[in-house]
């Protein structure tokens, strides 16, 4: 049981960083990006060549992959996002490009990194013991640094300008113009963050599970259960939705054969999304 | 409510004698289907394999397209030719039911199984629809892995359809289901069922305040989508002979919707060309063998960018263009 609780919690603080920077990405450009679990998978293989190609120190590793792929979420905002945005004449067309770049990506880590499913070796060696349960040190580390990483997230949103800004624009669009704040930058700044936010979820989940290139599909569904749960767009949302899940999964692994879980969990969200469609925290008829 | 409903259909743009509109429409689909392809093809049964694929493909976007159509953005298609092609699989092994009774059957349980799931599910929309679609696709894989008597495996040896033993006959009978299916949605789109539909993509509350049963047009053309799917997924279990849970996975609904998408959403003929195109675009970039998929991903981008619209919106473009250069 305690195993179980432990399992949880590290599940939940790691789907907490996908479901946080899919929610900025949706709540501040109002597109669902379906690369996101391709951006999670590439932080991980690129953990993983810093890490076991390059020789390199696992802190410097994590480091490239919050900045490259950040990068990568910016100049997706600014080349292709922007310009179809403008030029499109409906509004699933950012939906589907969001589809197109996540093929992008992960076309692009089939031809660079293959198809093997990479890990680390352990970052840190030992085991803690908590009651009955076993929390490897790796492990607790991963841990550690998601709820640092969640934290600091949720303080720059709150209280720094930027932040502010960005949820100024996430509520309206127009009044946050109209007071002078540069919408442009704001945007591709929040993509980049919701980017960087995944890359450092694969990043730091690689060093316990390993990642394929072919992972992306996968977690990009778990991200949108996730904020299905909690309700798109509302931050304190989808930090819910990554606890229900997390703690869903950490149980039904224990108890029941692996994917009948996860068909349980469907048939859950299903019903679910019968009673709330606009999730826990969703503002109703969005 | 007939009275405004007949107000909608009347902004129809200039009818045609009916005959031969529809005549206009089949005939150069039919061209290329029965002529120019098995022209160019019937000595490579490598390609006409790639073209037969293309048309069932296309025969299931096709399903997709009058989703988009009414304003939802469907990733279920996968589950559904899933779903057809175990129904496909199951009679056909098991009490050895002539494939081209198999074949309604899979449209029947799709249409049924669509209807009974889509009637909660179409009340959500835009990205939540588009989600929990994509979440079917995913748990009817799951059910199937997990369905007790399947031994979570595959089913193997499915008879060929009978009658249909070369290549060619093959690819004979899918132009054929496509020409059907693309009369069907064409007619459908053109009648006045399409302006209904269309009235709801663009606003469901006030279709609903004019008195149309936004409900249950919403979930017949969900189901004629899933039946589409189903007859897809019925078609290659028999070509391929096999079935597996991962036969069908997210990623094979993302591709559907694509395919919409890429040909053009305005268009009836838009999946068909979307299909065709990305289907021989990935055969033509094989040759380059390691690049392939990248290339494809580029590709992909490139028409999103440049023709957000669709390729089939090109043609309108050229034209005006070429309109305004001659005046």
């Amino acid at each position: 049981m305690e195993q179980i609780l432990v399992n949880g919690t590290i599940l939940a603080a790691n789907y907490a960083l996908i479901a946080l920077g899919i929610t900025l990405i949706f709540s501040i450009m109002n597109v669902l990006n379906f690369a996101h679990g391709q951006m999670f998978m590439l932080g991980g293989l690129i953990v993983y060549y810093v890490c076991v190609v390059l020789h390199l120190p696992y802190a410097l590793a994590l480091i490239a992959a919050v900045v490259i792929v950040g990068l990568i979420g910016m100049l997706f905002e600014d080349v292709f996002f922007q310009r179809v945005m403008r030029i499109s004449n409906r509004e699933e067309n950012t939906m589907l490009l969001a589809v197109g770049t996540s093929l992008l990506l992960e076309n692009a880590a089939l031809s660079l990194f293959g198809e093997k499913q990479r890990a680390i070796p352990p970052i840190v060696s030992g085991v803690y013991r908590i009651g009955n349960a076993f929390l490897p040190a790796s492990r607790a580390l991963v841990l550690v640094l998601s709820l640092v990483l969640i934290a600091a997230v949720l303080v720059f949103v709150n209280y720094t300008k930027t932040g502010r800004a960005m949820r100024a624009l996430a509520q309206d669009r127009t009044a946050t113009l109209l007071m002078g704040v540069d919408a442009k930058r704001i945007s591709t700044l929040g993509f980049g963050l919701g980017a960087a936010l995944a890359g450092v979820a694969g990043g730091l989940l690689i060093s316990i599970s390993g990642v394929n290139a072919g992972i992306g599909t996968a977690i990009s569904t778990k991200a949108f259960i996730m904020i299905m749960i909690g309700g798109a767009g509302v931050i304190s949302g989808s930090l819910l939705g990554a606890v229900v899940l997390g703690f869903a999964e950490a149980i039904g692994y224990a108890l029941i054969p692996g994917s009948v879980t996860y068909l349980l969990i469907f048939v859950a969200l299903i019903v679910f999304l019968l009673f709330r469609p606009q999730g826990i925290m969703g503002k109703p008829a969005a | 409510m007939a009275a405004s409903l007949d107000a909608i259909a009347g902004r129809a743009p200039e009818r045609m004698g009916g005959v031969s509109r529809v005549l206009l429409t089949l005939l150069p689909l039919a061209a290329v289907l029965y002529g120019l392809i098995p022209v160019l093809f019937a000595g490579q049964p490598y390609w006409l394999n790639v073209m037969t694929n293309g048309a069932v493909l296309s025969f299931a976007s096709l399903g997709v397209w009058l989703t988009f159509a009414i304003g939802r953005v469907n990733i279920a298609q996968g589950a559904f030719a899933l779903l057809g092609g175990y129904v496909t699989a199951l009679l056909s092994t098991l009490y050895g039911v002539s494939f081209w009774l198999c074949l309604p059957a899979s449209a029947l349980v799709a249409a049924l199984v669509g209807a009974a799931i889509g009637w909660p599910l179409l009340r959500l929309r835009g990205i939540y629809f588009a989600m929990v679609t994509l979440s079917l696709t995913e748990a009817m894989r799951l059910a199937f892995l997990n369905a007790p008597g399947l031994g979570g495996g595959g089913i193997l040896n499915i008879p060929r359809p009978a009658g249909l033993d070369t290549p060619l006959a093959f690819y004979l009978f899918a132009a054929t289901l496509l020409l059907a299916g693309y009369l069907l949605v064409w007619r459908l789109a053109t009648s006045r069922i399409g302006w209904v539909f269309r009235s709801m993509r663009q606003n469901e509350e006030l279709a609903l305040s004019i008195g149309i049963d936004v409900a249950r047009y919403r979930v017949v053309a969900f189901a004629i989508c899933s039946a589409m799917g189903g007859v897809a997924g019925g078609c290659f279990a028999s070509l391929q002979q096999n079935i597996y849970p991962a036969s069908y996975t997210v990623s094979d609904s993302i591709n559907f919707m694509l395919y919409c998408f890429l040909g053009g959403l305005d268009f009836v003929l838009g999946p068909i060309v979307g299909t065709f195109g990305l289907v021989i675009a990935f055969e033509l970039l094989r040759s380059i063998q390691e690049y392939q998929a990248l290339l494809y991903g580029i590709l992909m981008i490139v028409v999103m960018l440049f023709l957000p619209n669709g390729v089939i919106s090109l043609f309108p473009l050229l034209v005006r263009r070429f309109g305004r250069g001659a005046s």
